[in-house]
């Protein structure tokens, strides 16, 4: 059985995790749309450490028997890899349009340095 | 606040004639829309022709702009897909810098009959209403569409008519009109994905006016919507969160001098 005070701390955690990315949102410093693997993460965290019958169960399925909140920071590694690597493909996306932006940019430059006329369609 | 049943029709030509002598633009997002995009521009010419078009095209990999151009509409090539609510808002930030006094957004898919644009632009020329949108669902006719996109569509109009205490049929639609007002709102500040149901909350809560209108929409003339089944579930996830959010935010009222450059 996961420890009382192990699983108030993580709830806590939890917790205090949503209200920070809520938090977050509303002051618009963090878009809806890369919140929603952090409220889900903070859920499901939230869920297992005030569930901790729920918390057991899953531990027993991997055979962790000796010290179930062992899976409650497997779970939240997972979550964390899973955030990292929605952020890698942002970036990669973001890097890619600012690639277009700056050659886009040059060639504005360069047609209005030259007076070039656009050729026509 | 106004509903559906007390907005009287106005003649066609009654609108016309009142908007003659307003600055007026025509707002068209479109990707991937050449089938359809010279359609809705030469429909809208035969509307008004005092109406100038901007197409905002969001970085199709077609002829979409070409064709646009050809037709003598003003062309916004973005450099890469923003998405529908960037590419809007490009329009009308267009619109806000060049001094328009009304715009009409009409999507470049051809669903939008620009012959229904006299019910859209009554209320905002009587200046009865900041933004008017056309509604699907008013009328009840028209336009059926797949059931998670009518569900979608159910639960955002419940969910809307209840954070802006006015009822609202179609949170989805859009073929709108507004006013200077929602020009400048619209310029300086506009939801991203999946944005009409942001937009319409957005509006009432910097105390813009809205009314619907019932229109009907056509089926798309051309192109593919951008819209599947399981995007569908995570805007409604997003959106959701969004109207959720936005209940405990505080809005200012965008400045026009601010946003001038």
């Amino acid at each position: 059985m996961t420890p009382l005070p192990v699983s108030i701390a993580s709830a806590v955690a939890s917790f205090l995790l949503l209200v920070v990315v809520f938090e977050l949102i509303r002051s618009r410093r963090l878009r809806e749309r890369y919140a929603l693997l952090w409220l889900l993460t903070g859920g499901v965290l939230l869920a297992l450490s005030v569930w901790r019958d729920g918390l057991n169960t899953i531990a027993s399925w991997f055979g962790v028997e000796t010290y179930p909140p062992a899976i409650l920071g497997a779970i939240g590694a997972l979550f964390i890899l899973m955030v990292l690597l929605h952020y890698s493909t942002v970036i990669s996306r973001l890097s890619d349009q600012n690639t277009i932006l700056a050659q886009r940019l040059a060639l504005l430059e360069q047609q209005q340095r030259e007076g070039v006329t656009e050729p026509s369609r | 606040m106004a509903e559906l049943a007390e907005v009287p029709a106005r003649p066609p030509d009654a609108v016309l004639a009142q908007i003659a002598e307003l600055r007026r633009i025509a707002i068209v997002p479109a990707l991937n829309e050449e089938e359809a995009v010279g359609r809705v521009i030469d429909e809208l010419r035969a509307f008004d022709p005092g109406f100038d078009i901007v197409v905002v095209d969001d970085g199709s990999t077609d002829r979409t702009a070409g064709i646009a151009a050809d037709r003598g509409a003003h062309v916004l090539r973005l450099p890469f897909n923003l998405g529908i609510g960037g590419a809007v808002q490009t329009g009308y930030r267009y619109a806000f810098e060049h001094g328009y006094d009304i715009a009409v957004q009409v999507d470049g898919d051809g669903q939008h009959d620009p012959a229904q644009l006299p019910a859209i632009l009554g209320p905002v020329v009587a200046g009865d209403a900041d933004l008017c949108v056309g509604s699907r669902f008013a009328s009840g006719t028209g336009y059926q569409s797949s059931f998670t996109r009518r569900m979608g569509i159910r639960l955002f109009a419940w969910v809307v008519s209840a954070v802006v205490r006015q009822k609202v049929t179609d949170t989805t639609s859009g073929f709108r009109a507004v006013n200077r007002k929602g020009i400048a709102l619209f310029a300086a500040d506009y939801p991203h994905d999946y944005p009409e149901v942001e937009a319409t909350i957005m509006c009432v809560k910097h105390k813009l006016r809205l009314q619907e209108v019932p229109v009907e929409m056509r089926e798309r003339a051309g192109g593919a919507s951008s819209i599947t089944a399981l995007r569908s579930i995570y805007y409604m996830t997003k959106v959701l969160l969004a109207i959720f959010v936005g209940l405990f935010r505080r809005y200012a009222v965008p400045l026009e001098k601010e946003q001038r450059r």
